[in-house]
């Protein structure tokens, strides 16, 4: 028997549900998640290599400035994506209003210009901050005294690197392309980027 | 009290959702409903659709709403079959 009384989350999961798909919302978020995530991954990198090649900086610096630059990349993500993509969301429905000569102030496509905003704002913000968080995890543990063989920076690096490499494959996944060779390219963008600092330095 | 068995609409539509999503969100709206899209004219932003519902006592109201709520705008009702009950 069919179930006529859905669940109140139920039925807010439908409607995201329907709101992604009638502004084709999945995509952009998709790629968002990816562009930033590799903005996030790369510029802790550089970071971590900076501090790596500056030698001998304090442990606790190097968290505060990786966790402040995530926070950064964070905000800069959430509020770049939200005023972007509302006004974007405002001129396509007041275009569809005018071809369909009536106000959809009642339909799911002004609901949608309230909500994908904020939703793909959020995707925009999360996935840098997430990652760059990931990448810090190694520093934390070493400071609360976990040994890590090749020691804090590295260790930090090569999950960085891993990150990176992951994001390529997922892209190489999605184009329909060979996943180790679409790993491998974004791999040697994170390597040059590596190798610059390392010259600079 | 009459019981309305059979619309069929002209109705104007964003082309998101597509006519198979417009019919399950209509369809859904009571267990006896049917629904039957054709699709009339296409333009760069738009559709133009000949809806008919057949059911048990088709609520007009609602249809009328879900229509609104999916973003089309309900142009004219070209037939109606109503039986007297």
């Amino acid at each position: 028997m069919v179930c006529r009384n859905p669940s109140a989350a139920a039925i807010k999961l439908k409607q995201i549900k329907i709101l992604l798909e009638i502004s084709h919302s999945g995509e952009i978020m998709r790629r968002y998640f990816v562009v930033n995530g590799f903005d996030g991954a790369l510029t802790m990198l550089g970071l971590i290599m900076g501090f790596y090649v500056s030698n001998r900086v304090d442990l606790a610096v190097v968290i505060t400035t990786c966790l402040a630059t995530a926070l950064a990349l964070g905000m800069s993500g959430i509020s770049s994506a939200y005023i972007s993509e509302a006004a974007e969301r405002r001129r396509t429905l007041a275009q569809l209003e005018k071809a369909m000569v009536t106000s959809l102030d009642e339909s799911h496509h002004a609901r949608a210009v309230i909500w994908i905003p904020w939703l793909v704002a959020l995707v925009n913000g999360i996935a840098p901050l997430l990652i760059a968080l990931i990448i810090i995890a190694p520093l934390w543990l070493a400071r609360s005294g976990m040994v890590l063989a090749p020691g804090p920076l590295p260790t930090a690096m090569a999950v960085a690197l891993l990150i990176i490499f992951l994001l390529g494959v997922f892209l190489g996944r999605v184009g329909g392309t060979f996943w180790l060779w679409s790993g491998l390219q974004s791999l040697a963008v994170a390597l040059v980027t590596v190798g610059l600092i390392y010259l600079l330095a | 009290m009459p019981s309305v068995q059979r619309l069929v609409l002209d109705v104007l539509k964003p082309h998101q959702p597509n006519a198979l999503e417009f019919a399950r969100a209509i369809a859904a709206l009571g267990e006896s409903y049917r629904v039957d899209i054709q699709v009339i004219e296409v333009d760069e932003q738009t559709e133009t659709l000949r809806v008919a519902i057949e059911g048990d006592g088709l609520d007009f109201e609602r249809i009328s709403d879900s229509i609104s709520e999916i973003g089309a705008s309900l142009h004219s009702i070209d037939e109606v079959s109503v039986v007297g009950k």
